[in-house]
């Protein structure tokens, strides 16, 4: 319906780590079978929404700026085009290269060859969705090249070749006992001795990962990092983060390369006063992260450089433009990743994020993985619509306002048109029977036939393929007499009268 | 066809339903109270005091140079490096702390120095934030990044509420570095750590206009 504009072919999904291999249901029923990941969960979730309310209550105006960030991020998807051009001509002004990357693998090719032409060896990455979308780290890998995680969590998951499971905190899943057996095991020296035993406090674990980070920060001579948001018309770039190692990446190698999925634009320098007020509130629950950087290409002063003397920019396509065509689910692109909606998901806060398979997990995943891939027949992503109860918590908690409910709902409806035969079949039947008031008075007076299978007024099981309603709860059996006949009935005592 | 005529094209196809171009609505706050007001003042020593961040009032007879030197003694600091353009005013004078102007120090040349003592361009009240913008006073990017121990000198009239205000009074096309508090994590189990790889500490020391 909204995919299909005349004459127009389907733009092609995006590729990389946005799928799992399991459809939802089976993923998140081994999910909620670990005790200690429920735990950590509910933990972690529920000490970050009684932050973030606090900062937000104390906002007397966050309404208004919820209003403006969606309205700039709608405006920016209807101007696309235009502030693409123009975030590319102010990067080059100012000594930046601009690349384009149609989808996960030219991103890699592009900045794999970036480094190797460069001689890298190494290098170090600031904690970024996109690179971890399109499997960069792997990538680079494959070419001999080793990509160290900086952030905390994200080094945490890298090292024990593990995946993110929460956009903000990566190693979410995890607690300080299993992440101190994780860095014994894997932080060891040139020698392959241990660097460290650090206990499991986390001030001590903090401070073995400074030491183990602290050198490649001042050696590796190209750092990769994603963006939050680029500024069209003056070519700035915008790193929101905590630890500083984000500092490190943009300040000191030589060569920066950064890649940024094409919807992070944003067309002015003052709508930025909006969304840093959005972002850190609804990500971390404070006021102001610790550090955020900006640059414009390449800086420096009489002949003294201040940061990089390279600057790369890769503009990623990866099914972005897929989605955008959806006209409903396009807003799922105004997506600033805070992961508010993660945190207050009944869904995503039991079963985390690995689940849902994709590097986007929770509601917001929920709708951005299908939409960037498409769901053909058989795609474990057509579960994904299926994987919230429709609470509405994510929208009240969306600082851009995505209207994630509605956005679940339609992509339910493609997802059943495009696969999920019986259920397909079972609504046009359902559609056929209710079109017409005696077809439904006749399927009513057979369902009652219904009855006899029923113990205590419910079917504990049925046959397939209904056993997939009653696999999780059971259903009540048909009414003795319908409403319909009651009313008739009703009628009839009375009189016949209408009221 | 070349990657950016194919995306480009694939963005003007998706949008082939023509979606409207929407007005902004800036309604949210844009100024809060004149720069510099007591209440302001107060406002972002308590809200960066709550980073774990140390602020410091100077009071209009005391020499900052002196309070800059207290602050770096009382964290065990030997040596700062600073740009060539801080005021004389703001640089500690006493003879056990070795002051470095910036003169392109290598890397580990800033590694082995234990401070950097630095200006700011703005500071913003609602949020306890200073914005370095690389300006004289201040130097380049890694001179506040690399050392453990970074000591800003903040005047009061530098002090906005509102972040919008910060950023009208900010030029974009200068590498800014927003600054809360010490670098910090919450990584594991949520736990807020200060520390990490940024300055493990940070002295803010605000100064009345006229210092």
């Amino acid at each position: 319906m909204s995919t299909a504009f005349l004459g127009m072919p389907e733009l092609p999904g995006g590729h990389g780590n946005l799928r799992g291999a399991q459809e939802f249901p089976h993923a998140a029923r081994q999910a909620l079978g670990n005790r200690q990941l429920r735990d950590n969960l509910a933990h972690a979730t529920g000490a970050i929404r009684a932050k973030r309310s606090a900062v937000v209550d104390e906002v007397p105006d966050w309404e208004e700026l919820r209003a403006a960030g969606s309205a700039v991020k709608a405006d920016t998807l209807a101007r696309l085009p235009d502030l693409l051009e123009q975030l590319e001509s102010a990067v080059q002004a100012r000594g930046g290269v601009v690349h384009w990357a149609r989808d996960a693998e030219e991103a890699n090719r592009i900045v794999t060859e970036l480094a190797a032409q460069r001689d890298a060896r190494e290098v170090v990455k600031v904690k970024s969705m996109a690179t971890q979308e399109i499997g960069l780290d792997a990538a680079l890998d494959a070419a001999g090249i080793t990509a160290t995680e900086t952030d905390l969590a994200e080094l945490i998951v890298q090292l024990d070749d593990d995946r993110p499971s929460h956009i903000l905190v990566p190693a979410i899943h995890r607690n300080r006992r299993e992440i101190a057996e994780i860095f014994a095991e894997h932080m060891r020296d040139d020698q392959g001795r241990p660097l460290t035993d650090p206990g499991d406090d986390p001030a001590a674990l903090t401070e073995a990962a400074r030491r183990y980070l602290r050198e490649k920060f001042l050696r590796t001579p190209v750092a990769i990092s994603g963006a939050n948001f680029a500024v069209a018309e003056t070519g700035t770039l915008c790193v929101v983060e905590s630890e500083g190692n984000g500092r490190m990446c943009l300040t000191l190698p030589d060569t920066l390369i950064t890649v940024m999925g094409i919807e992070k634009v944003v067309p002015t320098w003052r709508d930025l006063e909006i969304f840093l007020q959005l972002l850190p509130r609804s990500s971390t629950g404070e006021r102001m992260n610790p550090y955020t950087s900006m640059w414009s290409g390449v800086h420096g002063e009489g002949g003294t450089p201040d940061g990089p003397r390279e600057f790369h920019l890769v503009l990623l396509d990866n099914g972005r433009t897929r989605a955008l065509s959806d006209e409903v689910g396009r807003q799922a692109l105004h997506c600033i990743r805070c992961s508010a909606c993660l945190n207050v998901c009944p869904v995503y806060s039991r079963t985390g994020g690995h689940a849902y398979g994709s590097t986007y997990p929770g509601p917001i995943g929920a709708i951005l993985s299908p939409l960037l891939t498409g769901m053909d027949a058989g795609d474990t992503n057509a579960s994904l619509p299926f994987a919230s109860t429709l609470c509405g918590a994510c929208y009240d908690v969306c600082p851009v306002k995505i209207d994630i409910p509605s956005v679940l709902v339609h992509l339910r409806g493609q997802a059943t048109r495009s696969g999920h035969r019986t259920e397909r079949t079972t609504m046009r039947l359902l559609a056929w029977l209710m079109s017409s008031a005696g077809r439904f008075t006749a399927a009513q007076r057979l369902m009652r036939l219904g009855r006899f299978g029923a113990r205590n007024g419910r079917f504990r099981r049925l046959p397939p393929p209904l056993s997939g309603w009653t696999d999780h709860r059971d259903l009540p059996a048909p009414p003795r007499r319908t409403f319909r006949q009651w009313w008739a009935a009703r009628r009839h005592r009375d009189g016949g009268g209408t009221r | 066809m070349s990657a950016r005529s194919e995306i480009l094209a694939r963005v003007r196809a998706a949008l082939a339903d023509n979606p409207a171009v929407h007005r902004v609505p800036r309604e949210y706050r844009q100024h809060s109270r004149d720069a510099g007001t007591a209440e302001l003042v107060e406002m972002f020593g308590e809200r960066l005091a709550e980073y774990t961040a140390r602020v410091h009032r100077a009071a209009p007879e005391h020499s900052p140079a002196g309070i800059t030197a207290e602050v770096l003694r009382a964290r065990g600091a030997r040596s700062a490096v600073v740009a060539r353009g801080l005021p004389a005013r703001w640089r500690p004078t006493t003879a056990s702390i070795t002051l470095v102007d910036d003169a392109g120090l290598d890397i580990d040349e800033l590694d082995h120095t234990d401070a950097a003592v630095t200006g700011c361009a703005v500071a913003i009240a609602e949020t306890g934030t200073l914005v370095l913008d690389a300006g004289a006073d201040q130097g380049r990017r890694a001179i506040s990044l690399i050392p453990d121990h970074h000591v800003c000198v903040v005047r009061t009239d530098q002090i906005v509420g509102t972040v919008a205000e910060a950023l009208a009074a900010l030029d974009p096309l200068r590498p800014l570095t927003f600054v809360s508090g010490p670098s910090a994590t919450s990584d594991i189990e949520l736990d807020r750590v200060e520390g990490v790889h940024g300055p493990r500490h940070l002295d803010v020391i605000v100064t009345p206009v006229e210092c």
